[in-house]
């Protein structure tokens, strides 16, 4: 067992693990954050995207004691002050969900594509970005529908600011 | 996922310190070929000695006609490299065609030629532009650094520390992506180098190779048509379900095609 | 219509706990003390098995238990089963060879389950599982339909000769021999539907739970059909009584279809659970998915079109062989028979059909319904060979289908179908519109200029979905009968939960359903709770699937709302002292006609619960009425869906470049709720077309066993889709609804296959349009002169 300490979602947790324990075990299983899937075992589907230190990654192609010291956040850690994140409520309003399972994972990796495109982002763009998430239920048309307009609308909040 | 020991060395000496005093280790960088391997129990290290520690290993620099990256530098920061895409675009492009956008958070630059998978992005870059691998030990040619599926010049327990790639007067990466696993199933890479034009062809074959007979039209006339009529052999291609050698061997001669198109603008 | 009434797209109420990580899936859940299961599968494809020795695993940390079937057998649990009969030409019922949930004797796909070890962790179960040493003896294996009937091809049960399950048939056959003889033209085409493999994001799971006071089972699962899953658990496997077994399926991420069925892994874990004393979980990996999830489609057919000289059909004769596995899954013989011919006719006037089905056992994984079952693939037969019989005819395919359409209804086919209600023309003139038909030479022109190839491709889809009548289905073989149940509870506030035997996995029930009640009664959407997934809150249910729980599900609750406005109306009545006759109810307000006294639903429904404002002794208290609904027939969404594709003859490569689906679901709920469906079927039907294909090797290791082979749709394979609606008020249910769930995965691959050969000016191209094999078709010319 190895000892590993890391941020999630703003609070500070340690704890014991196997080193072969993978990071989404880790948040699923000792942390208790079932809202980070596992939809494949080949590091394709990214139902398991979680942010690493700022940045989108594949919880499942990262072993816990990697992120020793690193700040997490999990879906469950988006919402702030029980506000919804602005993707997040594109989602709902865009219908860019339908059984949910991707939807974690799509919803973290569309955050930080944001986040890499504050020139904002077209469709062609998004669909491209999306390489490493998998949806069975959407056809990806409303998922589309829904980063497009969470970019234009978090592109006209700053702008605002 | 098998039991293995896991360290994370604070210095280069120390990796290879360890390295040295465990049974059958492997080093990490950033683990997004490793890890999906390991998790299929297709490998079964004793210890994995991640670099992830050492970031000194990470960085990218740009001097005298030189880009310099850092073994540890992972794909998502060359990609967004300001340095790197006025020097060598064909390199920021390849490195933002890696994977996904996921992927590229994570993964290494050293990590990825270290690796040398048959169907990589970086090796057509490191070896269509010439470039020097910088180890714990030596410096390596590109020319001599993959030597097979797999396998490359390194010897057990040498670390990439960095690659330095000359600024070429043209370049241009094309990719022909496997439909399921997105890996490349061709990628050739043109670049015009003071050395003379290097095509290196990445996902074809069990290994990165050079296409002299392509090397040697576009060194007459960089034009797509120079190649447009080269017909590769498909012979000692590799061919899965979802492409034959004859296919793969097409596809070469078309991703090269628009490569050059590309690299003239 | 109201905001949140039917017609409205109100925003899903269970997105909430999607967006913020809390959904509850079955992974999610975990029970105190639960041991971990992984299983042994087989690495052959077909092989004796001698010795199981379990020694070494059991010794290893953590290992609770190594478990096989012999021990299965010894506790009296029974196989599994297939749940419908069908009959061969000759009359003689289909053959079934046995399927044990842990092997017996024998293995007969790679993955096949041989033991499970059960332990305190699941990375320490799946360590021993490669421990346990099984003894095969590997023998020939045959995974192709065709190859499997061969005189001399290894059998897959050795009781069953030329693996033949059944010989099936059905149509008019003399009359359809009678059309062939008349025929002016005749057209004809072998057509292969590729092997899908469903791949639900959530892979299936279970954790079986006992508890040795009570004698109880809980089984939570992956499941679209709890209840089901239940009956058949109890009454045909033997795991408990039906009163002592709970089936609880919660968040379910994804079925089409493939958690219909009752499988191997989920019932061992809850019957290993009393054998151990311990919960048992296992959630399968995707790989195990790729081995293990019931497959789709799989068929080889020869197909023949009759003509008359003024270009109309008089016959269509169809021959199939349908790739069945090696275990017939629960719905398996249903699939390539009676929910696949019954479809034959399409949109068509086709006096004459004949179809025979020959379904067979192979070294392959079990296939059974898969979005669609069994209509994509007659779909793909008849709007492929439509399209082949208006270009022999050198007729615009638009105009040749326009001719034969049916145009009065009701419409009888010659394969028991009777069609309700339509308007084919209506959806096929408006796709045409959206999609800018005229425009296309314009376009093919524009796009030849630049090197590329230019086609576009109809297809004018039906489907039979609601299924559907318990005595139609019942006279088919189907073994239990396919009605639906409602119960809605009115509480004393006024709030309603409504227990449906409907299955959410995504079609957002949790929304629709309480839309429905919030418009008859009256109440705000978030004062409705949909309740469904467990066996111990609904009493009985069918599930979901076939596009059923519109048209079934919703028509049991209208059918309970009526009876809880028939009460309500008559409480008002005694509480406004009038007669119940005089009570309207619109708006959720009771009101004496013609005067202005009225009540609120709340009003009525504390009132229900205090019995002494009426006489009891007339009017039962409470507010709480359930309703089984039963359809009058089958539903029948149709539309046409029009593709239009770009190929680059350097590489192959297809792009969708516009996707127009134009559908008659009847009425529409939640407009967005059915935009979505549609979306996603497409995707699925453009994945079976370009991209997906499940493909053993010779000797039956699954070559396409995870995502880095099999080619699911991404985001950049697809373009969005434009959508459009007519609508014909379906006859058959209270509500007029059709169903919508399949219809992209019906229409969808027809319509890109005669894009592609359109556009390359070929006769045939099968599925899927992989690069290569597009490339090779483009330049077939160049590279046969080579």
């Amino acid at each position: 067992m190895t000892a590993v300490s890391m941020t999630v979602n703003g609070k500070s947790v340690s704890a014991d693990v196997e080193p072969r324990t993978l990071l989404v075990e880790y948040l699923r299983e000792n942390q208790r954050l079932t809202g980070t899937h596992v939809g494949c075992d080949t590091s394709q589907c990214g139902a398991c995207v979680v942010h690493v230190d700022g940045v989108a990654v594949k919880s499942c192609t990262v072993l816990a004691v990697q992120a020793e010291g690193a700040s997490v956040v999990t879906i469950e850690g988006l919402a702030k002050d029980g506000k919804l994140h602005p993707v997040q409520e594109a989602f709902r309003e865009h219908h860019g969900l339908q059984c949910g399972f991707c939807t974690p994972g799509m919803i973290m990796t569309a955050v930080d594509m944001i986040r890499r495109h504050p020139e904002g982002l077209d469709e062609a763009t998004i669909r491209a970005e999306l390489e490493g998430n998998i949806c069975r239920c959407t056809g990806y048309h409303n998922i589309v529908r829904a980063i497009e307009a969470a970019s234009a609308a978090m592109g006209a909040k700053e702008a605002a600011a | 996922m098998y039991q293995f020991a896991y360290h994370r060395p604070g210095s280069l000496a120390e990796a290879e310190k360890l390295f040295s005093a465990a049974e059958d280790p492997k080093f990490m960088s950033g683990g997004q070929t490793l890890i999906p391997t390991l998790k299929q129990r297709l490998a079964s290290p004793s210890d994995i000695i991640d670099l992830g520690g050492l970031k000194d290993l990470a960085g990218i620099s740009v001097a005298d006609g030189v880009v310099t990256i850092g073994a540890a530098t992972r794909h998502a920061d060359v990609a967004s490299s300001a340095e790197v895409r006025k020097a060598i675009p064909a390199l920021a492009d390849l490195a933002g065609w890696i994977g996904d956008p996921l992927v590229r958070h994570r993964g290494t630059i050293g990590g990825s030629i270290a690796n040398a998978d048959p169907s990589a992005d970086y090796p057509a870059a490191v070896v269509a532009l010439n470039a020097t691998v910088h180890t714990t030990r030596r410096t390596i040619a590109a020319d001599d650094f993959f030597t097979g599926m797999f396998e490359t010049a390194l010897h057990t327990g040498e670390i990439v520390t960095k690659i330095a790639f000359p600024v070429a007067a043209q370049a241009a990466y094309e990719k022909f992506r496997n439909p399921a696993s997105r890996y490349a199933m061709v990628g050739v890479f043109v670049a015009r180098t003071a050395g003379g034009v290097r095509v290196a062809v990445t996902g074809a074959a069990p290994s990165v190779f050079r296409q002299e007979a392509m090397e040697a039209a576009l060194g007459k006339s960089f034009t797509p048509d120079a190649v447009a009529g080269i017909k590769v052999s498909p012979d000692g291609l590799n061919a899965d379900l979802h492409a034959s050698a004859e296919y793969r061997a097409h596809l070469v001669t078309v991703m090269a095609k628009r490569a050059v198109a590309r690299a003239n603008g | 219509m109201t905001a949140t009434g039917i017609g409205a797209s109100p925003r899903r109420k269970e997105d909430f706990r999607f967006i913020t990580g809390k959904g509850n899936y079955t992974d999610d859940i975990n029970r105190a003390g639960q041991t971990f299961a992984c299983f042994v599968r087989s690495p052959h494809a077909h092989a004796t098995i001698g010795r199981i020795d379990a020694a070494a695993a059991l010794a290893m940390p953590g290992v609770v238990a190594v478990l096989t079937g012999q021990d299965m057998a010894d506790d009296g649990i029974g196989g599994l089963i297939c749940g419908w009969m069908v009959h061969s030409k000759d009359g003689s019922p289909m053959k079934a060879g046995p399927h044990p949930a842990l092997a017996q004797g024998k293995v007969r796909y790679c993955g096949d389950c041989v033991a499970v070890v059960i332990a305190e962790s699941y990375a320490q179960a799946k360590d021993a599982a490669e421990a346990v040493a099984v003894d095969y003896h590997p023998l020939a294996a045959v995974v192709d339909a065709k190859a499997a009937l061969g005189p001399d091809a290894p059998l897959v049960h050795d009781e069953i000769a030329h693996n033949m399950v059944f010989d099936w048939e059905l149509g008019n056959y003399k009359e359809t021999v009678d059309a062939f003889t008349a025929a002016a033209k005749v057209v004809s085409l072998d057509i292969v539907n590729n092997r899908l493999i469903p791949n639900a994001m959530e892979p299936r799971a279970a954790i079986g739970d006992y508890d040795s006071g009570t004698g109880i089972h809980t089984l939570y699962t992956t499941s679209q059909n709890p209840h089901v899953a239940r009956l058949v658990l109890s009454a045909f496997i033997g795991i408990a009584p039906e009163h002592k077994l709970r089936v609880i399926a919660p968040d379910v991420g994804g079925g089409f279809g493939s958690k219909i069925f009752i499988y191997a892994e989920e019932t061992v874990c809850v019957w290993a659970a009393r054998r151990v004393g311990r919960p048992v979980k296992w959630t399968g990996e995707r790989s195990e998915s790729f081995l293990s999830d019931a497959h789709g489609r799989d068929h080889h057919t020869h197909a023949a079109l009759a003509l008359d000289a003024g270009g109309r059909i008089t016959g269509l004769r169809v021959k199939t062989i349908a790739n069945l596995g090696a275990y017939l899954s629960t719905f398996a013989s249903s699939v390539p028979t009676y929910l696949y011919a019954t479809l034959l006719s399409g949109q068509y006037d086709i006096p004459a059909i004949y179809a025979e089905v020959q379904g067979v056992y192979t070294h392959t994984a079990p296939v059974d319904a898969y979005r669609g079952a069994g209509r994509p693939e007659a779909t793909f037969v008849v709007e492929r060979i439509v399209e082949e019989a208006a270009r022999q005819l050198g007729e615009d395919p638009a105009e040749f289908r326009r001719r034969n359409f049916i145009r009065s209804f009701p419409h009888q086919t010659p394969v028991i179908m009777a069609y309700d209600i339509g308007d084919y023309e209506a959806s096929l003139d408006k796709a045409m519109q959206l999609i800018d038909y005229d425009g296309f030479p314009g376009r093919r022109r524009a796009s030849e200029a630049a090197g590329k190839r230019r086609g576009i491709g109809l297809s004018t889809y039906i489907e039979a979905c609601g299924i559907a009548p318990s005595a139609a289905v019942g006279s088919l073989g189907a073994g239990v009968g396919l009605w639906e149940s409602a119960e809605v509870r009115v509480n004393p506030t006024g709030s309603v939960e409504v227990l449906t035997g409907s299955h959410s996995h995504g079609q957002g029930h949790e929304t629709t359903f309480a839309q429905l009640v919030s418009e008859r009664l009256g109440v705000p959407l978030e004062n409705v709770e949909i309740v469904h997934g467990d066996t111990d809150k609904v009493q009985f249910g069918m599930g979901t699937y076939g596009s059923r729980s519109g048209a079934v599900g919703m028509s049991a609750i209208a059918k309970a709302l009526d009876k809880v406005e028939a009460k309500a109306k008559k409480i008002a009545a005694h509480l406004m002292e009038a007669a119940p006759g005089d009570i309207e109810f619109k708006d959720g307000r009771f009101t004496v006609a013609g005067t202005d006294k009225s009540l609120t639903f709340p009003e009525v429904s504390l009132a229900a619960y205090v019995g002494h404002k009426f006489p009891t002794s007339e009017i039962e208290p409470g507010l709480k009425e359930s309703a089984f609904y039963d359809p009058l027939n089958f539903t029948f969404p149709a539309g046409c869906h029009i593709c239009e594709v770009e190929i680059d003859p350097d590489t192959g490569v297809v792009r969708i470049e516009r996707f127009v689906a134009v559908d008659d679901f009847g009425v529409i709920i939640n407009p967005m709720i059915v935009e979505g469906q549609v979306h996603g079927g497409i995707a699925q039907g453009i994945g079976q077309a370009l991209l997906e294909h499940g493909i053993y090797s010779e000797d039956g290791q699954l070559l396409t066993g995870s995502f880095m082979d099999y080619t699911m749709p991404r985001a950049g394979d697809l373009p969005s889709f434009q959508l459009g609606l007519t609508t014909t008020r379906c006859p058959s249910n209270p509500l007029g609804m059709k169903g919508c769930g399949e219809a992209g995965a019906i229409a969808a691959p027809p319509a890109v296959i005669n894009a592609i050969t359109d556009a390359l000016q070929i006769r045939d191209f099968a599925m899927p349009a992989t690069p290569e094999r597009v490339w090779r078709a483009a330049n077939a010319v160049a590279l046969a002169a080579e």
